[in-house]
Order: C-alpha cells, then sequence, then structure tokens
C-alpha cells in the first residue's frame, strides 16, 4: 500500500469552538489506483488531501507513505518526501507570475540543483508532451485557463513523483478545458501514477475506478468499480 | 541549489518589482556613498595638516618665548613678563650635542623695493642654517652664507613670488633692493614652495638676523628653530634647551618648547578619530536603510505568500526558503553598494572641482567597510523577513488566490 491513514484526526480552533474537520480517518491507497474524493462543502476533503501531501499534519493517527511512517519526519525530510514523491495540482494553478511558463515547470528541478542541460531537457520533454511547446516563452496572464492549469501538470510531475494530488482541478475552468485537462490526469494514472483527485463534479468523480465520499470529516462511502 | 540559480531566482524576483527595488537600492546607495565621502573629507583634513607640518622640516622643535603651561601654577604676578629669547640664547643652544642646527627667527613687516616697485612683504631674519632647518631650496644663487651671526651683512634672499614682482623675468642676483630705507645686495632666490604654518615662503625677504636686528632696532627674536641630530635625539634636544635656557634666565622657565613630532601625532590622533566618528555617524544611514530593506522585504514576504506555499509545496525546505530570502537582501545590498561606490567617486571629483586645494582622498579602508556595513546591514535585517518566509504556513498560503 502507497498510502495508509490510521485514526487521523485534525481539528481546527475556530474562536471559542473546536471544528473537527477530521474524524477518525483510516484510508488505504494501492499504488497506481485512481481514486476521487467527493463531498459537500467543509466535510474536510482538502484538509485530508493536504495531510497525505504533508502540507498538513494531524493532531492524531498515523500516515505511512510507502511504508514509512511520516508522523514524526522534520520540516527537511517531509520536504525532501514532497519534493521526489508528491507532485501537486491545485485549483488556482498558483503559477509563479513573472516566470515563463518553462521556468515553471523548471523550478523544481532548479530548486533540487538538476544541472540546467538536463534540466531543459526534460522540461522541453514535459511541454511537448502537454502540447504546449509553442507556449514555453509566455507568462501565465498570456495563457488561457486550460493552458494555465496544463503548465501546472508538468510542473507537478517533472520530478517523477510516484502520487499525484489534485484539489478540485477543474474548479477554474470552463467544461472543455476541464475536460482536457482531467484527460491529461487521466493519462497520468495509466502511466502508473497513484492519483487522488478532490472534485465537486459528480459526473468527473464517477470516472474514478473508486470514488470516495466525506461528510462532517467522516468518510461514509467508500466505492469501487 | 546552483548558486547561478539562486542568483538568477534573486534577480529575477527583484526585477519583478522594480520601484521597490529601486527604492532600496537608493537607500543603500545614498547610505555608502555618505560613508565613504565623509570618511575621505576626514582623511583629506588629516592629510591637509599633516603635509602642512611635513612642510617645516624634519626632527624639529620650535621655541617661543613665553610659557604656555596650561597646568599648576598661579598666573603670573605683574612684572613677570618672560624676558625676551635673544640671539645669543639661540646660538647658545649649539652647545648641545642632541641639536644639529639652530636658526633663530626674527620677523618684521617692511616695504621692499626696486626701482620704482615698492612690495610690503615679511621680513625675515635669519642665518644660513634656517635653509637646513626649513629644507628650503633655491632656484636661483645662493642663500645667505655662513659665518659670524652678528655682522649685520647687507644682503638677501627673495622669495620667488617677491623676485617675480620686482624683477620680472631678469636675473636679480647682485642688483640691490630696498628695504625699508637701506640697500641690500641680492645674493638668491628660493625656488617655488608653498605656504607651511602661516608664512607663505613665496613672498617674502630673508636678510641676516644681525641686520634684521637693526632694521627693526630689536633684539628679541619671534622664535628659534631647532633641527635635533635625530628623531630619537627629539627629547634629549627638548630638555636641553630648556635646561640652558633656564641658566640663562636665572632659573626661570620661560619658554615653550613646541615638537613638530607631538604636534604632529596630537593632530593624527584628532584627526583619526574625527575621521571615524564621521564614519560611525554616517553608518548610522546604512542601519536605516537596512530598515527599510527589512520593511520592504517584509511586505514582499507577504504580497509573495502564494508563491512561498507553491515552494513549500513542490519540496522546498523552510531553510532553503530563508537562504533565498537572504540572498535576495545580500545582493539588495551588495548592488546598492556598488551604486554607492560610484556616487561616492562622483561625489568625489565634484569635491575636487569645489576645493581644488583640499586633498579628498578615499582612505583605502573605506569602501571595503562600508560595503562590508551594508551587506551586515541587508543581513541583519534580512533575517526577520525571511524566517517568516520559511515560517509561512504553506496550506493558508496556498488557500488564498
Ligand atoms: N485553517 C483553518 N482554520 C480553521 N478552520 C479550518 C481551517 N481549514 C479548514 N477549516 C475548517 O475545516 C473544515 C474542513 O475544511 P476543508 O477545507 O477541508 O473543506 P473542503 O471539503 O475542502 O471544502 P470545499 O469543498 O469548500 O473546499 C471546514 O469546516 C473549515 O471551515
Ligand atoms: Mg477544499
Amino acid at each position: 500500500m502507497i498510502i495508509r491513514l490510521e485514526r487521523i484526526e485534525r481539528t481546527f480552533q475556530v474562536g471559542d469552538e473546536q471544528v473537527r474537520a477530521l474524524r477518525q480517518i483510516s484510508l488505504g491507497v494501492q499504488a497506481g489506483e485512481y481514486l476521487s474524493i467527493m463531498g459537500p462543502s467543509g466535510s474536510g476533503k482538502s484538509t485530508l488531501l493536504n495531510i497525505l501531501g504533508l502540507l498538513d499534519r494531524p493532531d492524531q493517527g498515523t500516515y505511512w507513505l510507502e511504508e514509512r511512517n511520516t508522523t514524526d519526519l522534520n520540516d527537511r525530510q517531509q520536504a525532501e518526501i514532497r519534493r521526489h514523491r508528491i507532485g501537486f495540482i491545485f485549483q488556482f494553478f498558483h503559477l509563479i507570475p513573472r516566470l515563463s511558463a518553462a521556468e515553471n515547470v523548471e523550478l523544481p528541478l532548479t530548486l533540487a540543483g538538476i544541472d540546467p542541460t538536463l534540466r531543459k531537457q526534460r522540461v522541453d520533454q514535459a511541454l511537448d508532451r502537454l502540447g504546449l511547446a509553442d507556449r514555453a516563452k509566455h507568462r501565465p496572464d498570456q495563457l488561457s485557463g486550460g493552458q494555465r492549469q496544463r503548465v501546472a501538470i508538468a510542473r507537478a510531475t517533472i520530478m517523477h513523483p510516484s502520487i499525484i494530488l489534485a484539489d478540485e482541478p477543474t474548479g477554474n475552468l470552463d467544461r472543455s478545458s476541464g475536460n482536457e485537462v482531467i484527460q491529461v490526469v487521466e493519462s497520468l494514472h495509466r502511466e502508473g501514477m497513484t492519483v487522488v483527485m478532490v472534485t465537486h463534479d459528480p459526473e468527473l468523480g464517477q470516472r474514478a475506478r473508486r470514488r470516495v465520499k466525506m461528510m462532517d470529516g467522516l468518510i461514509v462511502e467508500d466505492r469501487e468499480g | 541549489m546552483k548558486i547561478k540559480d539562486v542568483v538568477l531566482f534573486c534577480v529575477r524576483s527583484l526585477a519583478g518589482y522594480p520601484l521597490r527595488t529601486g527604492l532600496m537600492l537608493l537607500a543603500m546607495a545614498i547610505g555608502v556613498a555618505a560613508v565613504v565621502l565623509l570618511t575621505s573629507l576626514g582623511e583629506g583634513a588629516r592629510r591637509y595638516v599633516t603635509d602642512q607640518f611635513s612642510s617645516l622640516g624634519t626632527h624639529l622643535l620650535i621655541v617661543l618665548p613665553g610659557r604656555s603651561e596650561t597646568v599648576g601654577g598661579p598666573p603670573p604676578l605683574l612684572g613677570q613678563t618672560p624676558r625676551d629669547l635673544t640671539l645669543s640664547d639661540a646660538m647658545s643652544l649649539k652647545s648641545s650635542s642632541a641639536i644639529h642646527h639652530v636658526a633663530p627667527l626674527m620677523v618684521g613687516a617692511a616695504p621692499v623695493g626696486h626701482g620704482h616697485l615698492i612690495r610690503e612683504v615679511i621680513v625675515l631674519g635669519s642665518t644660513a642654517e634656517l635653509y637646513i632647518v626649513r629644507g628650503l631650496t633655491m632656484a636661483q644663487g645662493r642663500f645667505i652664507p655662513t659665518g659670524d651671526v652678528n655682522r649685520a651683512e647687507a644682503l638677501c634672499v627673495l622669495g620667488y613670488k617677491l623676485k617675480s614682482e620686482l624683477f620680472g623675468s631678469d636675473s636679480p642676483l647682485g642688483q640691490f633692493v630696498r628695504i625699508a630705507d637701506r640697500r641690500y645686495r641680492v645674493v638668491g632666490v628660493l625656488s617655488k614652495k608653498g605656504q607651511s604654518l602661516g608664512f607663505d615662503m613665496s613672498d617674502v625677504a630673508i636678510i641676516p638676523v644681525a641686520s634684521a636686528s637693526a632694521l627693526f632696532n630689536r633684539s628679541s627674536l619671534f622664535r628659534i628653530m631647532v633641527q635635533a641630530s635625530g628623531r630619537e635625539a627629539i627629547p634629549k634636544a627638548k630638555a636641553a634647551i630648556l635646561k640652558i635656557i633656564r641658566e640663562r634666565h636665572d632659573d626661570e622657565d620661560d619658554v615653550t618648547v613646541i615638537t613638530q613630532d607631538a604636534l604632529l601625532a596630537t593632530f593624527d590622533r584628532i584627526f583619526k578619530s574625527l575621521t571615524l566618528a564621521v564614519a560611525g555617524i554616517a553608518s548610522i544611514s546604512l542601519a536605516v536603510a537596512g530598515i527599510l530593506i527589512m520593511n520592504v522585504m517584509l511586505i514582499a514576504v507577504s504580497q509573495r505568500t502564494a508563491e512561498v506555499g507553491l515552494l513549500k509545496a513542490v519540496g522546498t525546505p523552510g531553510r532553503q526558503i530563508q537562504r533565498l530570502f537572504l540572498s535576495e537582501a545580500a545582493m539588495l545590498s551588495l548592488i546598492g553598494a556598488g551604486a554607492g561606490l560610484l556616487l561616492a567617486m562622483g561625489g568625489k571629483m565634484v569635491l575636487i572641482r569645489i576645493f581644488p586645494a583640499f586633498p579628498v582622498t578615499i582612505p583605502y579602508w573605506a569602501p571595503a567597510a562600508a560595503v562590508g556595513l551594508a551587506l551586515v546591514s541587508g543581513l541583519i535585517f534580512g533575517v526577520l523577513p525571511a524566517r517568516r518566509a520559511a515560517r509561512l504556513d504553506p496550506v493558508a498560503a496556498l488557500s488564498r488566490r
């Protein structure tokens, strides 16, 4: 199992009130699975995804990633895992506005200190694959929403991670560019990556082989097939 | 991350906010330029004063009539006015082995004329040894000859400017000038030498001390200039002077001996501390620039929250993010300091234009110290914003758009 959550608890303090965003969540995901998470707003989907991506820490419970207990890793070790094993796709793309498409894709390689010639080769390849070769020099504000999300996907996959975490990747796109993006995500799954995708769109959610439904911080449904 | 990539990343993020970056660079540049320029003014003042004293000659002691001690003793009673320094006082100093040369100096003003041209100038009465003691050089002829100092020979040496004004380009050697109502034969002309301690040596006439005594009808000397036999002999020479004069003046300590070295050392110290103080004051502007950098970097961090969150999401450890922001502060400081050095160079040229006589020199340590201080200030004040960036919660940073 690539992901194993055991009785994960996450509580937020809002004023005097305690909001239990995740309650005793236990979940296992096999390597190469395609899993969608659906549920009403505020049910804890994003919180769960952030914990899976090591951007957030659970208050209680244990999280094994690739058979490694992540709960007591320090900042540097967690960053190392994010760098090499996990790719994020966000609803708002989060491209750096002053950098070109190619430079945005290159960023994780640059930060990891990889050789420039190798970097260029890999970036060209990734952009080419996503049909963005002719947009390499464009800045994000010169790209359409769908193109921006594809640049973000190229960035998320440039380090060849084993897990892709997507939080409403089509939430900010019209239907046709949303479909394009979903096809890219599904092609990643076909190449063997584990994909966990949060979505509000039931139609998109249904396309995943495994569908998890959340409500009030609990997993209320977990269907396969 | 490779250094070249760090630099590139920082440059691009700095270039992304040109106004903000420009303001910070300006602040740094002004700070650095202030440090460099103010220290060079201080250093210039020091050099100016030192040069003035050095032009007096070497191993020099000056004997002045009257005590000028500022410590101890009641004020002198009426009638105890100091005894005059006389020519025989001066000559008696030669008995000390620590003293090589003695030049008595009598000073007065008198009209000096040739033909129908007359100029009112300073007339110095002295001996042949003034030539050595003051380190004078001749343009033409020779100086006052050695011989009996009590003989009032009617000959004189002219300063360069005085000679030109009285004789033009003609040779004055062997010709006569009138000083007051007496005639003196010109034996030599001093070469161009600048001002030294108040006397413009190009605008004087020098005559034998005995002639001056007769001319001005007095026996008191303005001062005695003494050259010690070496740098180490200066204290011995000073003691000898005091002892000899005391014996001659009925056990009365009524002269003041100034050593050139002591004077020089004092002025040197004063101006060095002045330079440092001024540099210290100017460095405050660097600290101010540092605080400005801190403020603007803090704004930058909050404006770039999403970017920092993204850097974290793609696996950048907090430490690396901190280093990136610190590098940005360091680069701002360095570029600002570079601009400041250029500014200081320009300022120096302007100062030289305005005060051509004043030696404005940038001390060798000033640019290095200024750049170093700029860097330190940028780094110190860059730490807080950089740490804030490193500690940013990525979830919160990314949830905003
Ligand atoms: N940083 C936070 N501080 C306080 N409360 C929080 C914080 N983050 C999430 N919550 C709360 O936790 C609960 C779960 O939030 P979460 O963002 O996971 O919901 P979600 O399922 O992703 O909703 P949506 O579909 O609207 O994105 C919500 O009630 C939310 O208000
Ligand atoms: Mg959400």
